[in-house]
C-alpha cells in the first residue's frame, strides 16, 4: 500500500517534470494570443531557445549564460514573428509556422557546424545546468509516513526553473487581470480599434505581448536542455508547443485553467511512460500511444463544443488595420 | 491599394522571385556564417539536383510529392481554408494504400490492387480532411488547430497499427509486410528504356503522370467550373455564398475533401511507387512543405509545378550537401523552406512598396491608379 | 436656450477659436482626399460638416484626431499651434471622438472601456476607483447616466453612445466630435442626444457634428461647414442657410430632395407574411408576430431604427434565415418551420435581392465584375446554364451588357470589384438583380454609402421596376428615402410591426413615434390599408 502510495507520487512529480515547459508555453501564448496575435510558434521558439541554452551553457558552463542566450534567442524569434505579423500585416498562422519549420532547420544546422555531433549538444556537466533545489529536512521528512514522501517527492528536489514557471502563472494571471497593462492588452486582443482610439499603440502592445511570449518560451526551453535535460537533442520540444498551444485552448485562454489543462496533459505523458510495456490483467499491453494521443483528442473534442466551449479573444489572427 | 494598382507580372511572377531571392540570401548569410561557401552550397545543390546521372528523376522524384501537397494546400486556400493536415492526410492515405494492397493482393490481378488502391489513396486522404472541414463547417472548430492536431493523432494511429496489428509477422521494425509482386507502380525509367531511351535508374515513377494530371484537374476546378467558382466565392465571403444560394458549409467539406484528397495521393509515390509496402514516417513531413510550395506558387496549378520543382530540386540536391560538405547537411534545406515560407507567405508583401514605387517611378506618364 | 455661452458673451472674436485649421492637404496615393481645407470653429458652439459621401469628412475627421497626418497645413487648438501625430496628440490637445462604430470592447464593463488608455495607475483596482468617483461628477455635471459596472454588450445603442461621450469627457475632451452619430437612433433617441449636445454647449464644450443629413445641422448647429469633392465649398451660419441651399452646395448643382413620385395601380397580392416569428443565435425573439402583404406595382417601405428586425426580417424573405413559426407565401408557395426554402428556392420563384451589406454579401471584392455579376445566376443561361464547366467569354459579354444598361463605370468586366466607388458598385448589384426580371424585390438600404447621382439614378430604376408590375419591399434606415418611395410603410420596432401607413397617412412624427416603440396603430392601419388598396384592385 505505502508502495503504491509513493509510486503515484512519483507519477504526480514526473507529472509536474512533464507539465512545466507546457506551462511556461501555454502562458507564453496566453500573452500573445491575448493580444491577438495567434502563436503557433511557441514549438520553433522554444526549439531554438533549448538549442541556444545548450550551446552556451557547452561552450560556457554556465547555467546562467545559457538561460540569459535562450531567453535572447527566443525574443528574437517573437520579433521576427511580430515584425511579419504585426508591422506587415502577415498571416499569423504562416509565419508560426515559418518559425517553427526554420527552427527545426537552423537548430540541426548550426549544433552540426559548431559541435559535429549530428545535431546534438555536448553532455552537459553539472555546473552547466539548473540543478535540483533539496528543501531542508526533505530526507527527514521522508520518514514521516504517508505525508512525508510528499514534500519529498513533488515539493522538494525541483530545480529553479519549475518554480520560475509556477510563478509565471501567478504572474500573468496578476498582470492580466490586475494592472492596466493587462486591461489594455485584453482590450487590443477584443478590440484593438477601442485602444487605437485611446491613443495607445496598438502594435507597441502587441509587440510587448509577443517579447514576453519570448521570454517564457526562452525559460521553456531552457527547462528542456539545460534543467530537465543535459543538452540538447535535435527535435528535443516533440510537439510540446503544440500541446501547450492545445492546454491554452483547454484553459479558456485563462492562466490557471491554462495551468491544470497543462498536468492534465502532462500526467497523461506521465502515466503513458509508467504504463510503457505493463502487462494489465484482462486489457494485456496497455497501448501507451493512444494514452499520448489524448491531449489532441481532447483538445479537438472540445473545440467542436462537444465539453464547454473554448472562446477565442475576438479579434484574434486579425492584422490591425486603420479604417479610413 | 499598391497591390491591387500593379500589373499582374509582377504580383504573381516578379514579387515572388524576390522574396525567394530574399529567402536565398538569408540562407547564403547563414551559410557563410557557418564557414561555407554558400555559392559553393548552392553549385552542389544544383549538380545534384540536375546534373549528376539520374539527378533529374530524384528531383522530379520529390517534385511529385510536392505538387500533390502543394496542390492540396491550394484547394482548401482558395476556400480561405487553411489546411496544415496535408502531413496527417498524406499518412492515411498511405494507411489506405496499404490496406488495400495487402487485403487483396493475393486476390485480384495486381493491375486491379494498384486501381483501387489508388482511389484508397484519395478515398481515406479525403475522409482524414473531411473531418477537421466537417468540424469548422458544423462545429465552428478553427481549422488550422484541428488539422494541426490531426496531424497527431494520424501519427499515433500509424505507430499504432504499424507496431501493431499491420507489422509484419517475424519483424521487428514498425513495417507492414511486402506487397505481392506486380502491385506498384510503373517506374518511369523502365517505361522510357522499354521505348528506347537510355535513361538512368531512379524512383521516378507513374505518380508524377498522376501529379501532372492532377494539376490540370485542380485548374480546370478552380477557374472552370462553377464549382470552383463556388468554392472561391465561399472563401472571400461566406455571407455572400449564401445569399447567392449556396451552402458553406457542403463547399467547405467538399474543398477539404479534394484537399485531402490530393494529399492522400501523395503516398502513392512513396508506398507504391518505391517501398512496396508500409512504412512510418513516410511522409517526413512533404505535408508542410506544401504549404511553402503553394504559398510560393500563389495557389495557382501553374506556380505550384514551379514551386515544386523547386522544392525537389532543393531536396535532391540537400541529400548531395550531406556527401560533399562536413559541416552543411540536408536539414539545411528545413532552414531554407522555413524561411521561404516566412519570405513568400508571412512576408509576402514586403517588398510590394519599393517594388511599386520603382515601378511606378519607371512608368511616370500611363501608369497610376484611376482615382 | 441660450446660443451663446461664456467664451462667446466676452466677444466672439477675442477668444481663440477652438478649432482654427489653414491649408489642410491630405492625400492617399493619387486620390486628393482634403485639399486646402480652412475650418474656424468657435469655442462653445455646434458646428456643422456637411457633404456627401467621399466628399473628405471622414479623412478631415481623421486628421483632428490624430489618425492621419495631414500632408501640410496649419491646426490650432485653442489658439495653441498643434502637430496631431497620433491619436493620443490629440486627446492630450482636448479632441475627443463618438466614432460612427462604437470603439468599445463589448465584453468590458462601461468603466473599464471608459478607462482603457487613462487608467491613471499601473494597478487597475486603484484607477478603477478613482475613476469611479471622477466620473459620477462628470455624470451629474452633464446628466449623463450610465450604470458603470454593466457590461458594454449588454447595453442599447443609444446607451453605449452615452458611454462613448462619457470616455471622451472623462479624457478631458473640450472639442467632441461626433461622427454620423445618429445613424442608430430613432428619432427621439436623436432628440435626446441633441438635448445632450446643448447642454454640453452650454457647460463650454465645443461640438463639431459630421453628418449627411441636412435636418440635423438645421436642428442643432450654430454653424455649418459643407465639403465638397474634398475641398471646403461654404461656411455658413446655420440661421441663414436652408436645406435646399445645403444640398445644391453638397452637390455642386440644384437637386431636387425628392425623386418625382407618381402613385401607381397595384395588382394582385403576390406575397404573404402571416404570423412570421424568428429567434435569432442565442435564442433571442428577433422577430415577432408580422403579417403584412404586398401586392404586384407597389413598393412596401419598411422603416425603423437599425436593429429592430428589418434585416432579419429581409434574411428571412430571402431564405437565408429559417423563420421558426408564421408562413410565408410568394405565389402559391408555402414557407414556413416545417417546410424551409433556401435562397436558392427563393430565386427560382422570381424573387431578387439587393443585399444590405453589399460588401459583405452583394459582391466578392476581389472578384472581377464579371465574376460578381454573376453571384447568385451561376446556372442561368446567361452565364454558364446548367453546365457544370463555365465560359469566361459569356461571363465577361454578360457583364458587358449590364454595365452599358446601367451606366456603370468604368464599364471595365475585368476590373476587380474593389476598385469600383460604392455607387458603381452598388449599381452592379442593382443591375445583376434586375436583370434576373423578379417578380419580386427585395431591397435593403440601396443608398448606403452611395453619391447623390447614383443614389437618384436608383430611385429611378426601383419606379421604373415598380411600374412595370414588380412587387418590392424596400428596407432603410433613411426615413426621407422610404417616404419618397413607398406605396405603403410598414414601421418597425423591436422586431414587431408597429402598423402599417399609407402614403397619404405618412409623416415623421408619427413613424417617428412607431420607431421608438410608443405608438401602435397597426391594426387600424392595416385593415385601412388593405380595404382601400383592395378596392382599388376591383
Amino acid at each position: 500500500m505505502a508502495d503504491l502510495w509513493i509510486q503515484f507520487l512519483l507519477t504526480l512529480d514526473a507529472t509536474l517534470r512533464v507539465a512545466i515547459p507546457l506551462i511556461l508555453c501555454a502562458m507564453a501564448g496566453l500573452f500573445s494570443e491575448r493580444s491577438g496575435i495567434i502563436d503557433i510558434s511557441l514549438e520553433g521558439k522554444m526549439l531554438m531557445a533549448a538549442f541556444a541554452a545548450g550551446t552556451l551553457a557547452a561552450l560556457t558552463g554556465s547555467a546562467i549564460a545559457g538561460l540569459v542566450g535562450a531567453i535572447l534567442v527566443s525574443v528574437m524569434f517573437s520579433l521576427i514573428h511580430g515584425f511579419a505579423c504585426i508591422t506587415h500585416k502577415g498571416n499569423q498562422v504562416i509565419s508560426g509556422l515559418a518559425i517553427n519549420i526554420l527552427a527545426s532547420g537552423l537548430t540541426v544546422t548550426l549544433g552540426i557546424a559548431i559541435f559535429a555531433k549530428g545535431g546534438q549538444t555536448p553532455m552537459l556537466s553539472r555546473e552547466a545546468r539548473f540543478s535540483s533545489i533539496e528543501l531542508p529536512f526533505a530526507e527527514a521528512a521522508g520518514a514521516i509516513p504517508f505525508i512525508g514522501p510528499i514534500y519529498k517527492e513533488i515539493i522538494s528536489g525541483h530545480n529553479i526553473l519549475v518554480w520560475c514557471a509556477l510563478i509565471a502563472v501567478w504572474l500573468t494571471g496578476f498582470v492580466i487581470f490586475k494592472t492596466a497593462f493587462g486591461l489594455r492588452l485584453r482590450a487590443v486582443g477584443e478590440k484593438p480599434e477601442a485602444v487605437d482610439t485611446a491613443g495607445i499603440s496598438v502594435s507597441g502592445l502587441r509587440y510587448r505581448a509577443v517579447i514576453i511570449a519570448g521570454i517564457l518560451c526562452g525559460i521553456a526551453g531552457a527547462y528542456l536542455s539545460i534543467a530537465h535535460g543535459a543538452g540538447f537533442v535535435r527535435e528535443m520540444t516533440a510537439g510540446k508547443g503544440y500541446i501547450a498551444l492545445a492546454a491554452l485552448i483547454f484553459g479558456n485562454w485563462r492562466p490557471v485553467p491554462a495551468l491544470a489543462a497543462c498536468l492534465m496533459f502532462g500526467f497523461l505523458d506521465a502515466v503513458a511512460a509508467r504504463l510503457q510495456g505493463v502487462e494489465v490483467p484482462v486489457i494485456g499491453q496497455i497501448p501507451t500511444d493512444l494514452i499520448l494521443v489524448l491531449p489532441y483528442v481532447l483538445t479537438v473534442v472540445l473545440l467542436a463544443g462537444f465539453i464547454g466551449k473554448a472562446t477565442p479573444p475576438r479579434a484574434i489572427g486579425r492584422p490591425y488595420v486603420k479604417e479610413r | 491599394m499598391n497591390k491591387d494598382a500593379l500589373p499582374r507580372w509582377i504580383d504573381i511572377g516578379l514579387l515572388p522571385l524576390i522574396n525567394l531571392l530574399a529567402a536565398l540570401i538569408v540562407s547564403g548569410i547563414i551559410i557563410a556564417i557557418i564557414g561555407e561557401n554558400p555559392f559553393v552550397a548552392m553549385g552542389v545543390m544544383l549538380k545534384g539536383a540536375f546534373v549528376y546521372k539520374g539527378a533529374l528523376g530524384y528531383t522530379l522524384f520529390y517534385t511529385t510529392n510536392f505538387i500533390f501537397t502543394g496542390l492540396a494546400v491550394a484547394v482548401a486556400f482558395h476556400a480561405m481554408l487553411f489546411n496544415i493536415g496535408g502531413e496527417g492526410q498524406a499518412m492515411i492515405g498511405g494507411l489506405g494504400v496499404g490496406l488495400v494492397c495487402i487485403a487483396l493482393d493475393s486476390l485480384l490481378p495486381p493491375f486491379l490492387v494498384v486501381v483501387l488502391a489508388i482511389a484508397a489513396a484519395a478515398l481515406f486522404g479525403a475522409v482524414w480532411g473531411v473531418i477537421p472541414g466537417w468540424l469548422q463547417a458544423r462545429r465552428g472548430s478553427h481549422i488550422v488547430i484541428t488539422t494541426i492536431m490531426f496531424n497527431f493523432i494520424a501519427a499515433s494511429v500509424m505507430v499504432w497499427l504499424l507496431a501493431g496489428m499491420l507489422m509484419a509477422p517475424g519483424q521487428m521494425s514498425p513495417e507492414t509486410r511486402s506487397f505481392a509482386e506486380g502491385v506498384g507502380l510503373p517506374q518511369i525509367h523502365d517505361v522510357l528504356n522499354a521505348m528506347g531511351f537510355s535513361v538512368a535508374k531512379s524512383p521516378l515513377n507513374f505518380s508524377f503522370v498522376v501529379a501532372l494530371l492532377a494539376s490540370f484537374g485542380v485548374w480546370v476546378l478552380i477557374w472552370r467550373t462553377r464549382l470552383g467558382y463556388v468554392i472561391r466565392a465561399t472563401g472571400h465571403s461566406e455571407r455572400a455564398a449564401i445569399y447567392a444560394g449556396h451552402n458553406p458549409a457542403y463547399i467547405i467539406m467538399i474543398a477539404m475533401a479534394i484537399s485531402g484528397g490530393l494529399a492522400g495521393l501523395m503516398s502513392l509515390n512513396e508506398i507504391l511507387g518505391v517501398q512496396e509496402r508500409v512504412i512510418l514516417n513516410f511522409t517526413s513531413g512533404y505535408g508542410f512543405t506544401g504549404i511553402a510550395v503553394a504559398l510560393m506558387g500563389r495557389n495557382h496549378p501553374v506556380g505550384i509545378l514551379f514551386a515544386s520543382l523547386l522544392f525537389g530540386a532543393l531536396y535532391q540536391g540537400g541529400a548531395e550537401l550531406d556527401f560533399e560538405f562536413q559541416t552543411i547537411t540536408r536539414e539545411m534545406v528545413l532552414m531554407i523552406q522555413g524561411l521561404i515560407i516566412l519570405f513568400s507567405g508571412a512576408l509576402a508583401y514586403l517588398f510590394a512598396p519599393l517594388v511599386a514605387r520603382i515601378y511606378f517611378r519607371l512608368k511616370v506618364p500611363s501608369g497610376g491608379g484611376d482615382g | 436656450m441660450h446660443k451663446k455661452t461664456l467664451s462667446d458673451t466676452g466677444g466672439a472674436d477675442t477668444a481663440p477659436p477652438a478649432i482654427y485649421l489653414k491649408n489642410i492637404y491630405k492625400s492617399f496615393g493619387a486620390v486628393q482626399a482634403n485639399k486646402d481645407i480652412d475650418l474656424h470653429v468657435s469655442a462653445g458652439t455646434i458646428h456643422g460638416i456637411v457633404g456627401e459621401n467621399g466628399a473628405g469628412k471622414s479623412t478631415l475627421v481623421s486628421i483632428l484626431y490624430g489618425f492621419y497626418t495631414a500632408d501640410r497645413g496649419k491646426t490650432e487648438i485653442f489658439g495653441a499651434p498643434v502637430v496631431l501625430r497620433s491619436t493620443a496628440d490629440a486627446i492630450a490637445a482636448g479632441i475627443g471622438m463618438v466614432h460612427q462604430h462604437f470603439m468599445l470592447v463589448p465584453n468590458f464593463s462601461v468603466l473599464e472601456n471608459i478607462i482603457l488608455g487613462h487608467e491613471g495607475s499601473s494597478s487597475l483596482q486603484a484607477g478603477l476607483e478613482k475613476a469611479t468617483k471622477e466620473l459620477q461628477n462628470i455624470a451629474d455635471k452633464y446628466g449623463l447616466q450610465v450604470d458603470l459596472h454593466a457590461l458594454v454588450q449588454d447595453l442599447p445603442v443609444g446607451l453605449q453612445q452615452r458611454v462613448e461621450i462619457l470616455k471622451a469627457l472623462y479624457r478631458g475632451a473640450r472639442v467632441l466630435i461626433l461622427d454620423e452619430p445618429t445613424g442608430v437612433l430613432t428619432p427621439q433617441e436623436t432628440k435626446q442626444l441633441f438635448e445632450i449636445l446643448r447642454s454640453l454647449r452650454a457647460q463650454g464644450v465645443t461640438i463639431l457634428l459630421i453628418t449627411h443629413k441636412l435636418k440635423e445641422i438645421m436642428a442643432v448647429t450654430d454653424n455649418v461647414s459643407v465639403m465638397r469633392g474634398g475641398e471646403m465649398v461654404a461656411h455658413l451660419e446655420t440661421q441663414k442657410t436652408s436645406p435646399e441651399q445645403l444640398a445644391e452646395l453638397m452637390v455642386g448643382r440644384p437637386v431636387l430632395l425628392t425623386v418625382g413620385y407618381d402613385s401607381a395601380e397595384a395588382g394582385d397580392i403576390c406575397l404573404q407574411v402571416e404570423h412570421l416569428s424568428m429567434r435569432d443565435d442565442s435564442g433571442k425573439s428577433c422577430l415577432q408576430d408580422i403579417s403584412f402583404s404586398v401586392r404586384r406595382g407597389e413598393i412596401f417601405g419598411i422603416a425603423g431604427v437599425s436593429g429592430n428586425g428589418q434585416s432579419e426580417l429581409l434574411e428571412v424573405l430571402a431564405g437565408i434565415s429559417a423563420l421558426d413559426a408564421g408562413r410565408v407565401v410568394i405565389g402559391t408557395t408555402e414557407i414556413s418551420a416545417d417546410n424551409p426554402a433556401t435562397p436558392a428556392e427563393v430565386k427560382e420563384l422570381g424573387l431578387a435581392h439587393i443585399p444590405e451589406d453589399r460588401h459583405a454579401m452583394g459582391l466578392i471584392l476581389p472578384f472581377t465584375a464579371a465574376e460578381t455579376a454573376m453571384l447568385g445566376y451561376e446556372e442561368r443561361g446567361a452565364v454558364s446554364g446548367r453546365s457544370p464547366f463555365l465560359s469566361p467569354d459569356k461571363i465577361t459579354r454578360h457583364c458587358a451588357k449590364l454595365m452599358t444598361d446601367f451606366d456603370i463605370r468604368p464599364a471595365d468586366p475585368n476590373l476587380k470589384s474593389n476598385l469600383f466607388s460604392g455607387g458603381n458598385q452598388q449599381k452592379i448589384v442593382v443591375a445583376r438583380e434586375i436583370s434576373a426580371h423578379p417578380d419580386i424585390l427585395l431591397v435593403g438600404q440601396p443608398t448606403r454609402g452611395v453619391d447623390i447621382g447614383a443614389i437618384e439614378f436608383i430611385h429611378k430604376q426601383l419606379l421604373a421596376l415598380r411600374d412595370a408590375g414588380c412587387a418590392i419591399i424596400l428596407v432603410s434606415v433613411e426615413l426621407d428615402e422610404i417616404l419618397n418611395l413607398s406605396d405603403r410603410i410598414m414601421v418597425m420596432n423591436a422586431g414587431q410591426n408597429m402598423g402599417i401607413l399609407v402614403r397619404e397617412d405618412a409623416d415623421v412624427q408619427k413613424i417617428g413615434l412607431m420607431m421608438a416603440g410608443l405608438e401602435n396603430t397597426g391594426n387600424i392601419a392595416t385593415s385601412l390599408a388593405s380595404e382601400k388598396k383592395g378596392g382599388k384592385h376591383e
